[in-house]
């Protein structure tokens, strides 16, 4: 006899169906002396607007070796020509020796010109960089800046494409933050509604990326002017600790106490300041 | 100027030594950025009609929905480009000034045909290396309009009417059925205009909006087809 089934009606929201599942293969990999692949983040999240005046550029603050945050508050934004920026995500070593190289170059072209150096012009030298080393160099960037032209905005990967956007994200946390700016995107916002915008993308990535954590750089670049603010939000303070491990005085008592001086006689007193700049 | 385009195609010969793990594998896997969607090229009297979709794909991710793939390669010619972002756009620079360079030593428009055998010496000769699909297309005073395909691999050949893409797959049928010779502008941007829809609406790695251009003597025409206002077809 035929068993008539009837599919139930999928409600919204997450299916949980295939957990139980999960669960058994997990518990049959295990049996063998396997243990399933561990999901593994990169770390990141960058992105980029475009405004009324200018770029705004954003990035989080966290570096990651494997599964453990390598440095709390890096800097990822770093300086291409005083007009134009770069956000790195990917390999960090990659990502900083690229726009060193880049960032030299362009000064020396720049000079060679005589004019302030284009976005489209770092655009080209990094691409044709990156192709050259066909994406072993891992460094995946957002370029931003504002020259004769105008305001723009790259998007370039590690294989050497890249993208002329109005907004672009990258990174682990890029999804996050994309979905963020195609919500709330709109041209020719003003600087505030930019700012909170690209701040509030970075967030999204910071709290539902692993690979992505801490503070929130921007930077803002019009013509003429740029505002680099480091650290613009501090996303994630460090909490005080509630109780405390140290014992007081007079835990342990004391039961015999001896003091010998020691003469010593002070012959040179020199002081040197540590370079703390 | 001579460095860029020595740099490009010398170093394109020291990635041919090291070729073995540049195999297409590589490029095919996950964190490579850029296989793009579907490309079409119509010859009629007078010029031609190009169009694109716009979508780039990382995996399942697509990186840029609005992506522009008809090149400008001169004044009046035109590359359509699909495969892998990052080679074709290197190629399309790298004959972009190949060809400026050629048409300021002659002091003339350059041929459509000129621009397609550069694509297919590249093409060819770094063919183990890179994934470009490429379509040329344009005008030009000596035998009008004309469309080269110069597919992965590095052939190349005239064609009056070419498809290529992923999403090219699903449209041969419906191209080889509706191509009639002798059509009129108009006629060929709805050809090209549904052709690119129903690849679209088929393929996964193929959406957004569609992109066309229509190259003559007059010059260059472009226009979008946004998402809402695309053909519809019948098929639920």
């Amino acid at each position: 006899m035929a068993t008539v089934s009837v599919r139930q009606y999928h409600r919204g929201g997450f299916s949980f169906e295939n957990c139980k599942r999960n669960a058994l293969l997990e518990a049959d990999i295990n049996k063998l002396g396997f243990s399933s692949p561990a999901a593994r983040k990169t770390g990141t999240t960058i992105c980029g607007v475009v405004y009324k005046d200018g770029v705004v550029l954003g990035a989080d603050t966290r570096a990651t070796e494997g599964m453990v945050v390598a440095d709390k508050n890096c800097s990822k934004i770093h300086y291409i020509s005083p007009n134009v920026y770069c956000c790195g995500a990917g390999t960090a070593a990659d990502t900083e020796m690229t726009t060193q190289i880049i960032s030299s170059n362009l000064e020396l072209h720049s000079l060679s010109t005589g004019r302030l150096p284009r976005v489209a012009t770092a655009n080209r030298m990094l691409k044709q960089m990156l192709f050259r080393y066909q994406g072993y160099i891992g460094a995946a960037l957002v370029l931003g800046g504002v020259d004769s032209t105008g305001p723009q905005l790259y998007s370039i990967y590690p294989h050497g494409s890249t993208d002329k956007l109005p907004y672009v994200t990258m990174g682990s946390g890029s999804l996050a933050a994309m979905a963020v700016f195609e919500d709330r995107y709109k041209p020719n916002m003003e600087e505030e509604e930019a700012k909170r915008l690209v701040r509030d993308a970075i967030a999204a990535g910071i709290f539902n990326d692993l690979g992505s954590g801490s503070n929130i750089d921007l930077c803002v670049i019009t013509k003429g002017k740029v505002d680099y603010l480091r650290p613009h939000d501090v996303a994630n303070k460090k909490g005080v600790r509630t109780g405390n491990y140290r014992y007081k005085h007079g835990t342990t008592g004391v039961l015999t106490k001896a003091v010998t001086p020691l003469n010593l006689e002070v012959v040179e007193e020199s002081v040197q300041t540590m370079d703390t700049s | 100027m001579c460095v860029c385009v020595c740099v490009c195609v010398c170093v394109l010969q020291c990635c041919r030594s090291a070729a073995v793990c540049l195999c297409s594998s590589a490029r095919r896997g996950l964190s490579c950025n850029g296989w793009s969607g579907t490309i079409m090229a119509v010859e009629f009297e007078g010029g031609v009609v190009i169009g694109a979709d716009s979508r780039t794909t990382t995996g399942a991710y697509i990186a840029n929905r609005v992506t522009d793939k008809l090149t400008p390669i001169h004044e009046r010619i035109f590359c359509c480009r699909s495969g892998s972002a990052a080679d074709t756009q290197a190629i399309a620079d790298a004959v972009t000034y190949q060809l400026g360079f050629h048409s300021i030593e002659l002091d003339e428009a350059p041929l459509v045909q000129t621009a397609a055998s550069l694509f297919r010496e590249m093409c060819y000769r770094y063919r183990e290396e890179l994934m470009a699909g490429i379509i040329v297309a344009g005008w030009d005073p000596r035998r009008g309009g004309q469309v080269y395909t110069v597919p992965v691999g590095g052939m190349m050949t005239r064609q009056p009417v070419s498809v290529g893409g992923s999403g090219s797959s699903y449209i041969y049928g419906y191209v080889d059925s509706n191509y009639r010779a002798g059509m009129s502008k108009e006629e060929c941007l709805k050809f090209t205009a549904e052709a690119l829809t129903l690849a679209m609406e088929r393929d996964g790695s193929s959406g957004g909006v569609v992109r066309l251009a229509v190259v003559s003597e007059q010059g260059v025409e472009r226009q979008v087809i946004l998402g809402n206002q695309l053909p519809k077809f019948s098929t639920v």
